[in-house]
């Protein structure tokens, strides 16, 4: 489908100007802005506490506020009036104020947090690091960092657009559950219990902050070597977590995905998911569903995978020993269990399922595995280095360019712009492996209702990854596809029924037999003869 | 290389168009004096009500055409020399076709009602409608109040787009009860409150006298025949039904009644000439189809069959079961098979209705009453699953059946409360002979 020209216009029909009411609590969250930028600013505020407190409600009102002028007392129903021509959300001078606003805040987090107020060498924190102190030694005893502020900010956004997001989907309970699981995974592991955790750290026993439903890949970071020493020194404690991490991704993930689809992670319990399906749902039809822009997405999110994988091989094989005698995983036998699961998966794939996929991706695959293979080979004859390149500045261009920017500057920054899924559409190497198994490996499809399509384009026009869904369900067909994270927006939007997010059998999940759209039995046989 | 030419780039021709090209290499050419690429026209209220813009409502890409070698050409067909293959055009030129396919559609349709041009009058069809529409009803400062005439589907989307700006509507509609001349009773009248609800200004067997005209030549009020009321207002939505755009046929020799005559074949009375979409008259009604079928899926369907017989496979029009779908303001319906309302019901018609206490869901089943088959269902805020009732359609299951079975047609999204047993224990009290 096309991609809508973004408007820069100013006058729109004054019927979506806001209410007063909507201004005021507007006005209200702003003011608690001010608060935290006056402190970046370091202003000093007398009373710490008070001042964080009074700046955090103040946030929470207005946008509750707002949202209770929006919906409440509303019928329940779709609630996308006006969306095209607000501001905000449409690409005007708002979005790109808020835009350009997110993604100086990124620039400073990751590039520049004494400018936020962070005591480097010992010292005292200042500024708006120093305002989030009280709240940092209530939870986890010690003084905040700019990452403290950033996950109590994070958290308190997806905590009061999950509000907003219940409200304005109150007649629909696969959005309810859906939002107050990420909003449960939010505050309670990615927030309260790494804080909790960090409590526990004494001389003796540390253990890495761990937000434990974070998965290698997307924390690529997690088998870097003075985490896992860490979680190694810290006993069965630290071992079981270290064998939850592996597990994770080798055994749970796929048998989740096996049974419902990638989007038990991505919509229901991922953070990067759960801030996209709250504060970025107001910008989930910004994605472009150009095939062009798919096209894109296909290379460079599995180039992030192949990348990831390459880096974090590097890093373990780095920290691993020669000597099998003192531990069993040498650099050897590591090797060649990466060597040999990866041709494994692609063996499995090549015999089973060619058929299922398309001509440049079998390219694709055939490529990498040779790329990654002769990587893997050539270090058995010039010995030493891994891969052509060190394994630390790999792992600081991997953090630098896909951990920062490309998560978290283009990611977030740019949701006003680019809309909300950015970051895990064409970044997130954690989504192209639970797509890669969701595309081959899955129960889950969104099964298009016989003939009822009426090409409308609502489906299409909210979907945050930017699938073209009415170009299957006019068909008929189901939608099988390995970017679908299943928030299910699609299904509700739709104006006649048609779209159903289900985990059914694999039989008939991705060229049903029976397509029916209203013609009689031989025509269809006709039509849909390949 | 057979010239194929489509008038008309609707879900018919266009359907026509693409199937074509899949079974062929013949030259296709497409044309419209509406807009320069496909788009949907049922989804035009959305772009009105700011939930998508124009560019979102078109299926293809712009370089779909192209790459599918199927030419558009923007231009109104003034004449349709039959003898010489030729057709005319307003702008001067002219085009040779093989074969033609007439898929132009439908206009809304206007009777006669004094004052039915002046300006800030519409019906809400066409793209241009739309664009009056921004014109005359940007917001309720510009429009004060609307009055919109006809009380079917186009009537209520109208309705709900004007709502979307706050804009204070008045609704004409002729029968008792809202489009009851389709639905059975027991949905019409919720639909009925559910206008109401949205304080909508519904006026029930109300027909319009006359549209009056300030001095600048622009609505400024509507009569209303039963009472002599005068609403004034700004904008006047005429949305009585449509009927086929085929005016520039009428001095061809091509046979036309209120729409283009083919058989079942699709074929009108001229060899190489083709109509398809809500521009056909079918010779005689298809089962209890109405000779004129003015919905997008029998557009769809027409252009696939056409598309076979084009191709050198002759084949007959045959519609599977009727199945149709709409949604009125918050309430999305969806029927399968037949149900009738009061109007045209046949005598072995029985229903079985049930209704939700909150008033936004309801279901009506119709059954022969002395073989008790299954004959269709109506669905109001409940999706049901296409496949499964086309099935039970073909199979002919009785009404029992499928209300034992009414689970494994739900299509609601996951986790939505489900009303089966409440349905199954209100027909078994209703029927206490039938309880098993």
């Amino acid at each position: 489908m096309n991609t809508a020209k973004p408007s820069m216009s100013l006058t729109k029909p004054e019927a979506f100007d806001l209410t007063t009411k909507q201004k005021l609590s507007t006005a209200l969250g702003v003011i608690g802005l001010i608060i935290l930028l006056l402190a970046a600013f370091n202003v000093e505020f007398p009373n710490k506490p008070i001042f964080l407190a009074l700046s955090l409600l103040m946030i929470t009102a207005g946008v509750i506020l707002f949202t209770n002028d929006l919906y409440a007392g509303k019928h329940p129903g779709i609630k996308n009036d006006g969306v095209m021509f607000k501001s905000i959300t449409s690409r005007g001078l708002w979005a790109w104020i808020t835009g350009i606003a997110l993604t100086s805040f990124y620039i400073i987090l990751y590039f520049k947090a004494t400018w936020l107020g962070l005591g480097t060498n010992g010292a005292e924190n200042t500024g708006l690091v120093a305002l989030f102190d009280p709240l940092s030694k209530l939870l986890n005893g010690g003084p905040a960092s700019q990452w403290f502020v950033y996950g109590t900010l994070y958290t308190v956004a997806i905590l009061i657009f999950g509000y907003k997001f219940l409200m304005k989907y109150k007649h629909n309970r696969y959005e309810q559950l859906r939002t107050y699981s990420v909003m449960f995974f939010q505050l309670g592991f990615a927030f309260l219990i790494p804080e909790f955790m960090a409590r526990l750290n004494s001389d003796s026993f540390s253990l890495p902050y761990y937000d434990l439903k974070n998965i290698w890949p997307l924390n690529y970071y997690n088998f870097e070597q003075y985490r896992v020493d860490s979680m190694i020194s810290a006993g069965d404690i630290g071992l079981g977590i270290l064998i939850f991490g592996v597990l994770s991704i080798f055994v749970i993930t796929p048998i989740l995905t096996y049974k419902y689809g990638k989007r038990w992670y991505c919509s229901w319990v991922c953070g990067c998911g759960g801030l996209a399906e709250t504060s970025g749902d107001a910008f989930r039809h910004l994605s472009d569903k150009r095939q062009s822009a798919w096209k894109i997405e296909r290379w460079v999110v599995h180039s992030v995978v192949v990348f990831v994988t390459l880096m974090t091989t590097a890093v373990i094989y780095s920290y691993l020993g020669d000597d099998s005698s003192k531990y069993w995983l040498t650099k050897n036998v590591f090797l060649i269990s990466v060597a040999s699961l990866l041709t494994l998966v692609f063996a499995l794939v090549m015999i089973f399922k060619r058929a299922q996929i398309a001509k440049d991706a079998k390219y694709g695959a055939i490529g990498y595995m040779v790329i990654i293979l002769a990587l893997v080979g050539l270090h058995y004859f010039n010995g030493s280095q891994l891969f052509l390149f060190k394994a630390e500045p790999l792992r600081q261009t991997y953090g630098f360019l896909i951990g920062s920017i490309f998560s978290g500057v283009i990611g977030t920054g740019f949701y006003p712009i680019f809309g909300n899924r950015v970051w895990c559409r064409f970044g997130c190497p954690m989504a192209a492996i639970l797509g890669f198994q969701q595309r081959l490996f899955s129960r889950f499809r969104i099964t298009t209702n016989g003939g009822q399509c009426i090409s409308c384009g609502n489906c299409s026009t909210y979907c945050e990854m930017g699938i073209d869904v009415r170009a299957y369900a006019q068909k008929g067909e189901n939608i099988v596809r390995s970017s679908c994270v299943g928030c299910g927006i699609c299904s509700a939007v739709c104006p006649r029924g048609v779209l159903k997010l289900e985990n059914d059998s694999l039989k008939g999940r991705i060229n049903p037999n029976d397509i029916l759209l209203g013609n009689d039995v031989d025509l269809m046989d006709l039509v849909y003869q390949k | 290389m057979e010239h194929i030419v489509i008038i008309g780039n609707g879900i018919a021709g266009v359907t026509a168009a693409r199937h074509i090209r899949k079974l062929s290499d013949k030259k296709i050419t497409i044309i419209s004096a509406e807009t320069d690429y496909f788009f949907s026209r049922t989804a035009l209220m959305y772009v009105y009500m700011g939930h998508m813009k124009f560019e979102h409502t078109q299926p293809y890409e712009n370089w779909f055409w192209k790459k599918n070698r199927i030419n558009l050409k923007k231009a109104y067909v003034n004449k349709v020399d039959t003898d010489t293959n030729t057709l005319y055009f307003a702008e001067g030129d002219s085009l040779q076709y093989d074969k033609l396919i007439i898929a132009t559609g439908s206009k809304p349709n206007k009777f006669g009602w004094p004052g039915q041009d002046l300006k800030g009058v519409m019906g809400m069809y066409h793209k241009q409608d739309l664009e009056q529409l921004e014109v005359f009803a940007p917001n309720n400062k510009v429009c004060q109040r609307a009055v919109i005439v006809g009380g079917g589907l186009i009537g209520i989307e109208l309705a709900e787009m004007l709502n979307s700006r706050d804009i204070p509507v008045t609704f004409l509609v002729r029968e008792s009860s809202f489009w009851n001349i389709v639905l059975p009773n027991g949905e019409s009248e919720m639909l009925n409150r559910h206008i109401k609800n949205h304080h909508i200004d519904l006026r029930l067997s109300s027909n319009l006298k006359e549209i009056k005209s300030d001095k600048n030549g622009q609505v400024s009020s509507v009569i209303i025949e039963e009472t002599g009321e005068e609403i004034p207002c700004n904008v006047v939505g005429l949305t009585a039904g449509v009927s086929p755009n085929i005016d520039f046929l009428k001095d061809s020799k091509i046979e036309i009644n209120r729409g283009v005559k083919v058989n079942r074949f699709l074929e009108t009375n001229i060899p190489n000439i083709y109509a398809i979409g809500d521009c056909a008259e079918q010779h005689e009604a298809i089962g209890n189809r109405r000779p004129i079928e003015a919905v997008w899926y029998t557009g769809r369907m027409m252009g696939e069959t056409l598309a076979q017989t084009i191709c050198g496979n002759r084949m007959a029009y045959k519609p599977g079961h009727w199945f149709n779908s709409a949604k009125f303001l918050d309430i999305e319906y969806q029927t399968y098979g037949w149900v009738f309302g009061d109007v045209g019901r046949p005598d072995y018609e029985k229903h079985f209705h049930w209704k939700h206490d909150d008033d936004t869901k309801c279901i009506t089943i119709a059954y022969h009453k002395d073989t008790k088959e299954f004959l269709g269902i109506t669905t109001f805020g409940i999706r049901m699953r296409h496949e499964t009732f086309d099935r039970w359609l073909t199979e002919k299951r009785n009404v029992d059946y499928v209300i034992n079975h009414l689970s494994e047609a739900n299509f609601d999204p996951e986790f939505y409360s489900r009303f089966e047993d409440k349905i199954l224990s209100t027909y078994k009290a209703q029927q206490p002979s039938l309880a098993s």
